[in-house]
């Protein structure tokens, strides 16, 4: 672990020494990493490294996987977010998450951004809905291509559309961190470019943490890069440095392609 | 010398052996004396070979067996001593065939004096033609045999043959059950037109006076009405107020909330409710539910509760259905794939909100299947109704009155001595037959639903 030339002040979370098991097998070994509140923060790593199960622990979404334990000490905002007192659905409002393949619910296109909103009484009104709506939309840059047709159904749209459609979701219910499991890993080239344009317009307004395969992307849209293999944090600096001097032996070879 | 089907059939099925093995002897033969590679491996040309030998003999066979017996009649009848016997009707055939058991040694002396001179032009038929069939029969598979025996070539194409030939076989099968349906169908159309011939189909679906029972027919004792609306009341009314919450509850539970163990246990014990026969239901139905709801009734202070109730049918036939509905209903939230459901509680929804507003609207479709099959299962059912639900066909919304069903009548219609051509007795395939074309159409509705819902996700 180097963290010497890393200063993230005030971080919006904090992981110290965290363990993940799924049953017997430990997929996670002891990792600490802080997420800036401005920042994007990249997970790389080859396949079964962990990265995208130690994400799933920051909003407590492996409690649906009746195996996994996580052990150590997560924080959101100073707050231990597996402490007994830690609300799950509140947590998951302020932490969201976007998956490797878009998931839009067999509802509307309305009803899919409206979801969140209605389960969280964010909106009083029909009019407030539409507010909030409309915002989430063109926050996700897909307003233009669906304003005429909020009624269809969110699985007609095409890949890339329903992936911005699953970050509008994300983004309706106003959280303060975005979750993306490998949010391009199932979209063409185009949709790519779409969704990282989109994750440049939104860094600042929300803490983003994206876990990729690609390690172009990772270079292109994050700030702070974090390697993982084997289950154990290699790695983690601004992304400037992890790819163009990266300190650890592991993370060169990784880094240049010898192997993952 | 009889012609005894089921021994020739394992002679041809020794012969097709002993080709089985020659086919496979020739082919390593040919290719070892070409010094070329065999196309289809050896076992495919002996295949192909018992296949030739098997097949037309078989079918000859069978087609033989039941000629056979009409071409013998037929050549005993131009004997002289057949001259003599009565012209036509019951006696006729009754000297014939005993004249016939005692050739073929099913009986040692005839009972009717007339039968005796015919036993011996009988015997000598059936010899002849035995023999006619025997050699037919052997003809036909040594020439298969040979013909496929002499095609063997290294490069001969046996695999795909045998293939093709295996696949027509299995499309033969298949076809047994579609054709016995077809029969069915037509068994049931007969009857029905017959009974429609005596009595007005209009009055049939839209009369409201059921009461067939006095026999001839008479004007407006037809009216199905009575027992569409008990069957109505009892199975799609009664029985889905109780299986569709329980089955859909219990599909929840066990989908989305059950410890494994738990849904390892209370699975099968559901598909044991579905394997219990229905008489034991209607025992239940007779004997424990309906005194209880007629009690309740009185209670309640209603006057004509009757001791057989569609209520208590109603009831006892939605819990015999809630295994249907909740295993179909499982099978289709399963389907919901795993990712709505983690999409909604990544935004923050308990699981209950994900479950009323994600994964049933999602499963929906496919529950409405469920209950359209379980529907049509309910109004077919019989056993029950005529235990609990009673005979009278009362027009009445109160579920405590004595209704009747569509299967209950056919049932009573059917029991006794009957005549098969008085309207009474046929009314019962008409009864059927409506029976049939409305649960072959929530059939259909029901398999269209759920095929368009799986494409949906596929």
């Amino acid at each position: 672990m180097t963290h010497e030339d890393l200063t993230i002040i005030d971080p919006k979370m904090r992981a110290q020494g965290v363990d993940v098991f799924y049953g017997d097998k430990q997929a996670i070994n002891n990792v600490s990493i802080d997420v800036g509140t401005d920042l994007v923060t990249a997970f790389i790593g080859p396949s079964g490294c962990g990265k995208s199960t130690f994400l799933r622990s920051l909003n407590r979404m492996n409690d649906t996987v009746a195996s996994a334990k996580v052990t150590g000490r997560i924080e959101l905002d100073g707050e231990d977010i597996y402490a007994p007192s830690m609300d799950v659905v509140q947590l998951r409002a302020r932490v969201g998450m976007v998956f490797q393949k878009p998931n839009p619910f067999p509802k509307s296109i309305y009803d899919n951004v409206g979801y969140g909103p209605r389960i969280h009484g964010l909106a009083p009104s029909k009019a407030d809905l539409d507010v909030i709506v409309e915002r989430a939309l063109v926050r996700a840059g897909l307003w233009d291509e669906v304003k005429d047709r909020l009624l269809e159904s969110g699985t007609a749209l095409s890949g890339g559309q329903q992936q911005r459609l699953c970050i509008a979701r994300a983004i309706a219910v106003d959280p303060e961190v975005i979750l993306m499991d490998e949010p391009c890993s199932a979209l063409d080239p185009i949709a790519t470019a779409k969704i990282e344009e989109l994750i440049h317009e939104l860094r600042g307004k929300f803490a983003i943490v994206i876990v990729t395969h690609n390690m172009q992307q990772a270079a292109r849209v994050s700030q702070r890069t974090a390697f993982f293999h084997l289950g154990t944090l290699v790695e983690y600096g601004k992304t400037t440095d992890i790819f163009t001097n990266p300190k650890q032996e592991r993370t060169k070879d990784y880094i240049t392609g010898r192997y993952g | 010398m009889t012609f005894n089907a089921a021994a020739l059939l394992l002679l041809i099925a020794g012969l097709a052996l002993i080709g089985w093995i020659a086919g496979r002897q020739r082919s390593n033969l040919l290719a070892g004396r070409a010094g070329t590679k065999l196309h289809s491996r050896p076992q495919y040309h002996g295949w192909y070979v018992a296949l030739w030998l098997f097949a037309p003999a078989a079918m000859f066979l069978a087609v033989w067996s039941s000629v056979s017996p009409g071409l013998i009649t037929n050549e005993v009848l131009t004997d002289e001593a057949a001259q003599s016997l009565p012209s036509f009707g019951f006696e006729r055939g009754a000297i014939l065939s005993d004249a016939r058991s005692v050739a073929l040694g099913r009986q040692d002396a005839v009972r009717l004096p007339a039968a005796a001179p015919l036993v011996q032009p009988y015997a000598d038929a059936a010899h002849k033609y035995a023999w006619i069939g025997i050699a037919a029969m052997l003809a036909l598979a040594l020439a298969g045999g040979l013909y496929a025996f002499t095609r063997i070539k290294p490069d001969f194409r046996a695999r795909t043959r045998v293939e093709r030939t295996v696949m027509a076989f299995l499309l033969l099968a298949s076809l047994v059950a579609i054709l016995t349906t077809f029969g069915i169908v037509l068994s049931l159309l007969f009857e029905s037109i017959r009974f429609f011939q005596l009595v007005s189909p209009m009055e049939l679906l839209f009369g409201t006076n059921w009461a067939p029972q006095s026999g001839a027919p008479v004007d407006d004792t037809f009216g199905g009405i009575p027992l569409f609306w008990g069957t109505v009341l009892i199975g799609a009314i009664i029985a889905m107020i109780v299986a569709i919450p329980i089955g859909m509850m219990t599909a929840v539970y066990l989908t989305q909330y059950a410890a494994p163990v738990v849904r390892r246990w209370v699975k099968p014990m559901l598909e044991i409710l579905a394997g219990v026969p229905t008489v034991v239901y209607g025992y239940f139905a007779a004997l424990t539910v309906a005194p209880a709801l007629r009690e309740f009734a009185v209670m309640l202070g209603i006057p004509n509760a009757s001791t057989e109730s569609a209520l208590a049918a109603g009831i006892v036939m939605g819990v015999m259905i809630i295994p249907f509905v909740s295993s179909m209903a499982d099978d289709s939230i399963n389907a919901v794939p795993q990712a709505m459901r983690d999409g909604s509680l990544a935004l923050g929804a308990t699981p209950n909100e994900t479950i009323r507003q994600v994964l049933i609207p999602a499963a929906l479709p496919g529950v409405m299947g469920g209950i359209l099959l379980a529907v049509s299962r309910a109004i077919g059912e019989t056993m029950i109704v005529v235990m609990a639900a009673g005979l009278s066909a009362n027009l009445t919304a109160n579920p405590f009155a004595s209704v009747t069903t569509v299967t209950a009548q056919i049932v009573k219609l059917l029991t006794g001595d009957q005549e098969f051509d008085s309207a009474k007795t046929l009314a019962a395939f008409a009864l059927g037959l409506v029976l049939f074309v409305v649960t072959l159409l929530l059939n259909i509705a029901a398999l269209r639903i759920v095929k368009k819902y799986r494409e949906a996700y596929e």
